[in-house]
This record gives structure tokens, C-alpha cells and sequence, in this order.
């Protein structure tokens, strides 16, 4: 039972309180990239998330028996770069092969999920935590549905500020800069929800 | 040897095969048919993933390219030669897409018109037309301080000493940076294939229109009741060119009492059908003015009182030497 409760704090804390994107500011390339519409936004904080529960679970299987086993800590950034890497290669193909217009709404940044620093952030910050199995990939699941949460309330924002009245100069891209120091700000709010 | 380097070589060396063999597993599972036209696009462009195109690479260009998105000569690496095997690719001749190019749809200089009053504001047209419309007698007239010198990418715009600019047709582009950059709007692109063009775009009434300019459009509609096929109509006292029904003949330049037309082609001065003709009507059908008469498979006949000298039956004729055309000067 105690350890349902870390799992579920850590869940709780991983999406609201150290919300990847508005707390840690990891990943901001597809939050300001993908956020124009809620549907790609979606889609791309799906993508994410199964990124990054994957990259939870073989980073840390890595880490545990291999690295750690054999003392090879320094080896951390290499191998987990090259596990998100493949990781990233085999959803850019399943997305491909199953839905070729999701893969075209997301483009670019579907390969870009490799060089997503949230992901080799998950992958670091779970060593470092010390997390077990069930934990670490709980980790990487909460990560993911914050990281969806995030781009998907951005998203929306920016649909309906599509017919806003933004100020010339503010246009584009400063108002969603703007947009998203306030998300943050109000992200910030739940710091004291719960303390471990 | 120290067992660390060991240990690493074989756990990355590991790592790796292990992803490897998975991916490729992975890569004939999810296998998607791509247009083989694509691939071979892809083969001949250079490769060098530059962007230039304006893409994010090689790949994303070939398939812009397939999809009709871009243009065939976007890859300004490859130049002509790789537009042209993309072409080949697609089964489409070369350039397919009619190239436009700016024209000056006025012909006001400083000789031309009059001026009013002094301008001493900051020398571009903007700032001068928002202070009354710049100082020029027609409200209309191009301001001559060279914005779309300024906006043109190419050099192609030059201000002559008259006060206009000076469109050069082998430099143009037909980008229209220098249309959004003019604030008379009196730029527009016109396809390059298209001789006449009416240089005026003085919405004034003709009386208006004498008194401040020689050389604007008075409104007289002779060169609308002269074009053959309708393509000049009047807008609000000025007349406007249909490009796309223009056919080139030159007729309305030769009307203009004030020569705002211009016309860069050469004008015909008689057509004869001869008895290499084979009656195939396609003549007939084309003139604007019933000048052409004659049975199906017969020699037909043009009735030179009526013939205007456009030239279209010429150009749809299909028979060597079934019609000459002899040209003016």
C-alpha cells in the first residue's frame, strides 16, 4: 500500500507540480512547434508520452543492469541517446504506417522528439532520483500526460486567440512566448498541492 | 587492458546491435510503398540538404515537388539541370507555369505631369502619399521616389531621370515585391508573353485626366470598341486590359489619342490565305469579325474590308504557309 501511494504521488507530482514543460521548461521546441491546433497537438503528446513510458522503461533497465552493473555511469548520456533515438525511429515508422495524415500534420518534429530534451531529461532525472521499475515507468507515463496536458491547454489557447484583437507587434510568436510565461506562472500553483 | 574499456565497448556495441536488429525488423514490418517518383527525384537532387528551396530538406522537397506544391526549378542548387530531369520525371515540359513579370501601369514622369507642391518629408513613396498623396498633379501618378527600387530583390527597378521607374525585363523576376511595396498601387505582374499594356491608372474623368497629364488614360473608349475579342473594358473612366483574353494584336495602341497603350509587338498589316489551305474552319471560328468566309474543305477568303489585322487566324492556323502574315515597318 505505501508503495501504490509514492507511485501515485510520484504520477501526481510528475504532471502537475514538475510539469516537464511550464516547471522544468524541458521541451519547449514542440510546445511553441506543434501547439497551433488541439488535434496535433494531440497527437503529439501521445506520440510523446509513449516516447518517453518507453524510454522510462528501457532507460532504466539499461541504467540498472547494464551501466550500474558494470560501473559505466559515464556511459549514461551516449546509451540513452541512442535508445531515445531508436525509440523515436520505431514510432516515426508505426505513425507511418498507420496514420499518414497524423504523420504529416506532425512533420518535422515527430523525428525531432529524438533531440526533445524532456525525454533525455526523463531518462537522466530517473537515476538521479532512484527510482525502482513500477516507479520509472510511472515517471515517464506522468511526464508524457503533463507534457500532452501542457500542449494541448496551449493549444487551445491559441485556437481562440486566433480571433483575438493581439496588438501587430505582438503577433505570432511574442504573444505565445507571453502565453506561455502565464501558463507557467499559474502552473506554479500547484507546488503546494502535496509534499512527499 | 583496463576492463572498463572492454566493458563499455562490448555494452554499447550490444546496446546498438540489439536497437539495430530491432529497427530492422521494425522497417520491413511497417513498410510504406512511397511514388517511386519521389525516390528517383530524390536520386537526382544534389543531397546536400541546404534548405535553400525553402524546405527541410531534399526528401521534403521531392515530395513538395511530386505533390505539385512547389515549382520544378525550386532548387536553386541544381539549377536548370536538375529542373529538367524532375521534369522528365513528371512527363511535363519544362516550364509549364506562364512567368509574370512587373509592369509600371504609368506613364506620368515629371515631364508628363505637373507638379503642385514641394515635398521636403523623408524620400520614400509611403511617407510622401500619406502626406495629401504626394505631390504630383494626378493623385494617381507613380511618386518617383523608388520604393519598389528599394523592395526589388534583383535590381531589376531603376528610377529614370523622367521620375519612373525602370522595369527590367531580363532582372524581373515577377516576385511582386515591389506591387506590395507601392503605395499608388499602380504595379501590377503581367505574364510575360502579353505585348499591350495600358499605362495609366487614373481613375479621373477624362476632362480631369488632359489637364494634368499628357499622357493618361481620357476615358475616349476608342480602344475598347478597336480590341477584337473584348479584352479592354472600362473601369470607372479608366480602361483596363484582360490579359487573359488579350491576344496581342496591337490594335488598341494604334487608337490611343493620348498613347497610354504601349504595344511591343509587331503590328500586321495584311493577311492573305493561300491556296495552301485545306478548308479546315479553324480560321473562321477564330475571327472576332466574321472577316472570314468559306466552305469545309475549301480554300477560304478573307475579307480584307472587314479584317482588323489581329492575327488570330494565323495563330490557330495549323497549315504551313495557309496564311501570311505581312508585318508593318
Amino acid at each position: 500500500m505505501e508503495e501504490f501511494r509514492v507511485v501515485l504521488l510520484v504520477f501526481i507530482s510528475t504532471v502537475l507540480i514538475n510539469n516537464f514543460i511550464l516547471v522544468k521548461f524541458l521541451g519547449i521546441c514542440p510546445f511553441l512547434g506543434v501547439s497551433k491546433q488541439v488535434e496535433t497537438a494531440f497527437s503529439m503528446g501521445l506520440a510523446t508520452t509513449f516516447v518517453m513510458t518507453l524510454t522510462a522503461a528501457a532507460t532504466w533497465l539499461i541504467n540498472t543492469y547494464i551501466l550500474e552493473a558494470l560501473n559505466l555511469p559515464f556511459l549514461r548520456y551516449v546509451s540513452f541517446i541512442i535508445v531515445i533515438a531508436s525509440l523515436v525511429q520505431f514510432v516515426e515508422m508505426f505513425i507511418r504506417k498507420s496514420s499518414p495524415v497524423l504523420y504529416k500534420a506532425l512533420g518535422i518534429f515527430l523525428p525531432l522528439i529524438t533531440t526533445n530534451c524532456a525525454i533525455l531529461g526523463l531518462a537522466l532525472l530517473i537515476p538521479l532520483n532512484g527510482y525502482n521499475f513500477i516507479t520509472s515507468v510511472v515517471f515517464g507515463l506522468g511526464a508524457g500526460i503533463g507534457f500532452t496536458l501542457a500542449i494541448v491547454l496551449m493549444a487551445g489557447l491559441r485556437e481562440t486567440l486566433e480571433f483575438g484583437d493581439v496588438p501587430e507587434t505582438l503577433q505570432g510568436v511574442p504573444i505565445t512566448l507571453i502565453l506561455a510565461g502565464l501558463m507557467a506562472m499559474a502552473f506554479m500553483g500547484f507546488s503546494g498541492l502535496i509534499s512527499i | 587492458m583496463d576492463p572498463v574499456y572492454i566493458y563499455s565497448i562490448l555494452s554499447m556495441g550490444g546496446i546498438g546491435a540489439i536497437l539495430a536488429i530491432g529497427l530492422g525488423l521494425a522497417s520491413k514490418k511497417f513498410h510504406v510503398e512511397v511514388d517511386e517518383r519521389i525516390t528517383q527525384v530524390e536520386e537526382i537532387l544534389p543531397g546536400a540538404n541546404c534548405g535553400a528551396c525553402g524546405f527541410a530538406g531534399c526528401s521534403s522537397f521531392a515530395q513538395a515537388v511530386i505533390n505539385g506544391n512547389t515549382e520544378l526549378t525550386g532548387c536553386p542548387v541544381g539549377g536548370e539541370v536538375v529542373a529538367d530531369k524532375i521534369a522528365e520525371i513528371l512527363g511535363v515540359e519544362g516550364e509549364t507555369n506562364e512567368t509574370v513579370r512587373a509592369q509600371l501601369l504609368c506613364n506620368g514622369g515629371i515631364k508628363e505631369t505637373k507638379k503642385l507642391s514641394n515635398y521636403q518629408g523623408i524620400k520614400t513613396c509611403k511617407a510622401a502619399d500619406s502626406i495629401n498623396g504626394g505631390t504630383k498633379s494626378c493623385q494617381y501618378s507613380c511618386l518617383g521616389y523608388g520604393d519598389c527600387m528599394e523592395a526589388c530583390p534583383f535590381d531589376a527597378i531603376t528610377i529614370s531621370d523622367n521620375g519612373l521607374p525602370i522595369i527590367d525585363k531580363e532582372k524581373c523576376t515577377g516576385c511582386g515585391k515591389c506591387v506590395t511595396a507601392c503605395p499608388k498601387n499602380i504595379i501590377v505582374l503581367a505574364p510575360e508573353t502579353k505585348l499591350n499594356h495600358i499605362r495609366c491608372s487614373s481613375h479621373d474623368p477624362g476632362k480631369v485626366v488632359s489637364k494634368i497629364c499628357e499622357v493618361g488614360c481620357i476615358g475616349c473608349t476608342l480602344c475598347v470598341k478597336a480590341c477584337p475579342v473584348d479584352a479592354i473594358t472600362m473601369k470607372d473612366n479608366l480602361a483596363v486590359i484582360d490579359y487573359d483574353k488579350c491576344i496581342n494584336c496591337g490594335i488598341c495602341s494604334t487608337k490611343c489619342p493620348t498613347n497610354t497603350i504601349e504595344f511591343n509587338g509587331r503590328l500586321i498589316e495584311k493577311l492573305i490565305i493561300t491556296d495552301n489551305c485545306v478548308g479546315c474552319t479553324r480560321c473562321k471560328k477564330a475571327c472576332p469579325v466574321d472577316a472570314i468566309s468559306g466552305e469545309i474543305k475549301k480554300v477560304h477568303e478573307i475579307d480584307q474590308d472587314k479584317c482588323v489585322q489581329c492575327g488570330l487566324c494565323a495563330k490557330v492556323c495549323k497549315v504551313d504557309d495557309a496564311i501570311i502574315v505581312t508585318y508593318k515597318d
